[in-house]
């Protein structure tokens, strides 16, 4: 178990390094700094001293790999490489354009992220799960066939209609919660629950769908006809037979994307105004700020492999045949 | 295109790279189709779709918006009128006029068919059918004073006159009316032709296969196809009878006609839904197949290009790509002679990042599939008798992947259309001037907050979405189940 433990931590690192790689190449190969610096301050003011003040304010001004002009180990360590790239190895990732830490960004706006997704996630979670196990159970009827097309339908809706929606209808209309915004503490519990339960709306149609073909699957094997052959009631039959055989292809949906909680919702936070890491990178996108967009990207990767190596660690607990080596 | 040649046609044609994918994509279909019919196995796949009567009534609907996106694909540059200096002879095109000058403004056959609709702009928001503006503005009456009042439209139901407010409930019935009655022709007309193309060569006389089709009693769903063409006839002959004298769905904030705004959106989503799988296939494909077939590190090398991009969250690795593309337009204007080549290439390069992160899911699928068939006992006979490895490749595996190609062709669809909306929203998406649903979404985005409410901008995008969405999504289902060979 630890043996496979360290070698898929070691497998993460070739694929960190091709992730920090292709950022850069996207983000210094594609466009030269120079580029960046022009569409910044403003093509009609950019002088070629503008241009260098704003390269040197945010370290774009030294050479990409290799540094000639330094010596020794400064070849390599006084690169754009190493500052931007390989420093986020240790998890610094320098200033955003504001002049603020990103580091300690992050760290102020995983809070608000973590207390929308994680009840989102949860709540989901469940109601999908209940939701396809009421279709199976009912399958082949009425019920099963006209919940079927009302996930289809919910899945045929743009996620902006659902906030757009449900903003007008509970905020606006009813008057029940506040539009949008954000409180420490308890007090949050307000702003929060209108839009975890439009995401979870939101939800539901594709992931129950995809959690009735699972269990569909599951229901047409021999051992769920044994199980009802010696008597066990169909609710004991779908809970204790089906659901347990058919964790292995939910979790393998679903864990990975735990970590990636931390991340938060992009859309969510933006139209909630809540202090997240989504509404960071959305508002760091609409202002062109690369530093953080590359940032988030980096733990982005690292919180997908964390996922991966999560959803082996699960199999395990799932099903104690499985046995990691 | 040279100059004498614009002045025959009254325009220069153009084709922007999406058009030409486009057509490239149409053309690629029917070849398929043609193929299709003399394939048993393919045969009998496509009349399972065609069996089911979800299967036809969302391939209507389909085509329909399909031919929408076609039409309005067909891109030009009008001749601007002579100018002055020609003092008044350059009107006669044969009497050697000065060099005529093409306009910068790119339009579509779809902008010509709509001009009275993409002309006809309001000062700002007016409701559907509206002969006022939605908002109270100052007007100065005929006798000095001012005062508060709705402005009249210059073009909403313009036709009325004055009383526009009294005799525009019967003006509308009654051009209900005759609209409905010139759908029902319409219909019985494709009826007609329908049940005469299925009759040929049926053996039966022509009023049972036409029973029959009305009955549902035919082996295709022919009575649902001809069910949605109906409601679909009865839609389009309404807004061919109403638009050009009423905002059918009212305007929004700048004055454009939404309904226009909304079949122009089509040609995007389409654009994006289809060109993205088009784009990606060919990497998807090769990589899939070489890391399947070949093994070893080519094997190790695919996997691990797909690891690192299925690491990155898709929205942050667009984002990234296309905050980057933006850089590299916004420093070459020289590469584009009109914006509507600027937001064409933008529209082409979203496609590209698009597949970038989509093609990875494909070709996995690929790769599992070619590692099952390289070990087929048919597959093994004919390395055994010496055939080359890009023959067997072309033999006997790629046919046999076609089918999940195809199925992910159709499902990624909606999947991508709904991702152009949002990445729109964002600001990570199409050009800003490119009408799609995303833009008229951001554009809409406040207006339910409005006092008084605007609803109609995002009522006409959400409709427009849900039933081209539903339609997509309800025919993946069918082509899936009918194509993958474990669903049968």
């Amino acid at each position: 178990m630890l043996a496979y433990l360290l070698r898929r931590l070691l497998y993460a690192v070739p694929i960190l390094i091709g992730v920090n790689l292709l950022t850069f190449v996207l983000f210094f190969v594609v466009n030269s700094p120079d580029d960046m610096a022009r569409m910044h301050i403003g093509v009609k003011r950019a002088t070629p001293e503008a241009i260098e003040r704003w390269k040197a304010e945010r370290g774009y001004d030294k050479p990409m790999f290799v540094n000639a002009e330094a010596e020794g180990s400064a070849r390599f360590t006084e690169t754009i490489f190493f500052d931007k790239s390989l420093r986020m190895f240790a998890l610094e990732f320098g200033r955003a354009d504001d002049g603020r830490d990103i580091g300690q960004e992050i760290r102020d706006r995983m809070g608000p992220s973590l207390a929308i997704a994680l009840p989102t996630f949860l709540l989901s979670l469940f109601v999908s799960i209940s939701f396809a196990l009421l279709l199976v159970f009912f399958r082949a009827s009425y019920l099963d066939f006209w919940g079927v097309v009302l996930c289809v339908a919910m899945m045929s809706i743009s996620s902006l209609f659902y906030i757009i929606g449900g903003q007008w209808l509970v905020s606006k209309l009813w008057a029940l919660v506040p539009i949008s915004g954000y409180a420490p503490g308890l007090d949050a519990a307000r702003f929060l629950v209108l839009p975890v339960l439009i995401s979870v709306l939101a939800g539901i149609g594709s992931s129950a769908r995809w959690y009735r073909t699972i269990f569909l699957e599951e229901i047409s094997k021999d051992y769920v006809r044994t199980a009802r052959a010696k008597g066990l009631s169909e609710l004991a039959v779908l809970f204790r037979h089906v659901l347990r055989n058919a964790l292995i292809p939910i979790l393998t949906g679903v864990v990975v994307v735990i970590p990636l909680l931390f991340m938060g919702s992009l859309l969510v936070e933006s139209f909630f105004a809540i202090p997240g890491l989504g509404s960071y990178t959305i508002d760091a996108i609409n202002a062109q700020d690369f530093a953080v967009v590359r940032a988030m990207v980096f733990i982005g990767s690292v919180l997908y492999i964390v996922g991966l190596i999560l959803t082996d660690l699960s199999y395990t607990l799932a099903d104690p045949r499985v046995r990691l080596q | 295109m040279s100059a004498p040649m614009g002045i025959l046609l009254g325009f220069q044609p153009v084709v922007l790279w999406t058009d030409a994918l486009l057509f490239l994509l149409v053309a690629l279909a029917l070849v398929s189709a043609l193929r299709a019919r003399a394939q048993a196995p393919l045969r009998a796949a496509w009349r399972k779709v065609g069996r089911r009567p979800t299967g036809m009534a969302a391939a209507t609907v389909l085509l329909a918006f399909l031919a929408v996106g076609l039409v309005d694909s067909l891109h030009y540059r009008p001749l601007l009128p002579a100018v002055e200096s020609a003092a008044g002879v350059g009107a006669e095109a044969g009497s050697a006029p000065a060099a005529p000058v093409v306009s910068t403004e790119v339009l579509s056959a779809l902008d010509a068919l709509l001009a009275p609709l993409r002309l006809r702009t309001e000062k700002t928001y007016s409701a559907p059918f509206a002969w006022t503006l939605y908002q109270r503005e100052t007007v100065e009456t005929a006798d000095g004073g001012q005062v508060r009042d709705y402005p009249r439209l210059a073009y909403g139901a313009a036709h009325l006159g004055a009383d526009a407010a009294a005799a525009r409930g019967g003006d509308v019935a009654l051009r209900l009316v005759s609209a409905l009655a010139q759908a029902a022709l319409a219909w019985l007309f494709a009826f007609l032709v329908l049940a005469s193309l299925v009759w040929r060569g049926s053996g039966l006389r022509w009023g049972e296969v036409a029973l029959a089709m009305l009955a549902g009693r035919t082996v295709l769903a022919w009575r649902a196809a001809l069910v949605t063409l109906a409601v679909l006839l009865a839609v389009v002959a309404v807004c061919v009878e109403l638009a050009p004298l009423y905002h059918v769905l009212g305007t929004d904030k700048v004055g454009q006609d939404v309904l226009y705004l909304a079949l122009k959106s089509v040609r995007t989503a389409l654009v994006i839904g289809t060109l993205t799988t088009l784009v990606m296939m060919p990497f998807a494909v090769a990589l899939g197949i070489a890391a399947g077939y070949l093994g070893g590190w080519v094997d190790d090398a695919v996997q691990y290009v797909y690891t690192v991009l299925n690491a990155i969250p898709g929205v942050l690795l667009i984002a990234a790509a296309v905050l980057m593309m933006q850089v590299v337009i916004d420093t070459h204007p020289q590469w584009f002679d009109t914006a509507a080549e600027r937001s064409d290439a933008r529209l082409l390069a979203l496609c590209f990042i698009l597949g970038i992160t989509s093609w990875t899911g494909l070709a996995r699928l690929l790769r599992g599939e070619t590692l099952k068939l390289r070990e087929l006992e048919y597959v093994q006979a004919a390395r055994a008798f010496g055939v080359r490895t890009p023959a067997i490749l072309r033999r006997h595996i790629l046919p046999n992947l076609m089918h999940i190609v195809l199925i992910a062709l159709v499902m990624d669809f909606s999947g991508l259309v709904l991702a152009e909306a949002v990445l729109s929203y964002v600001g990570i998406g199409v050009d800003p001037s490119t009408i799609s649903f995303g833009t008229m979404i951001n554009m809409a985005r406040a207006e339910l907050a409005r006092e008084p409410m605007v609803w109609w901008s995002l009522a006409a995008a959400f409709v427009f979405m849900f039933v081209l969405v539903l339609a997509a999504n309800l025919f993946a289902d069918v082509v899936r189940d009918a194509f993958d060979p474990r669903r049968a």
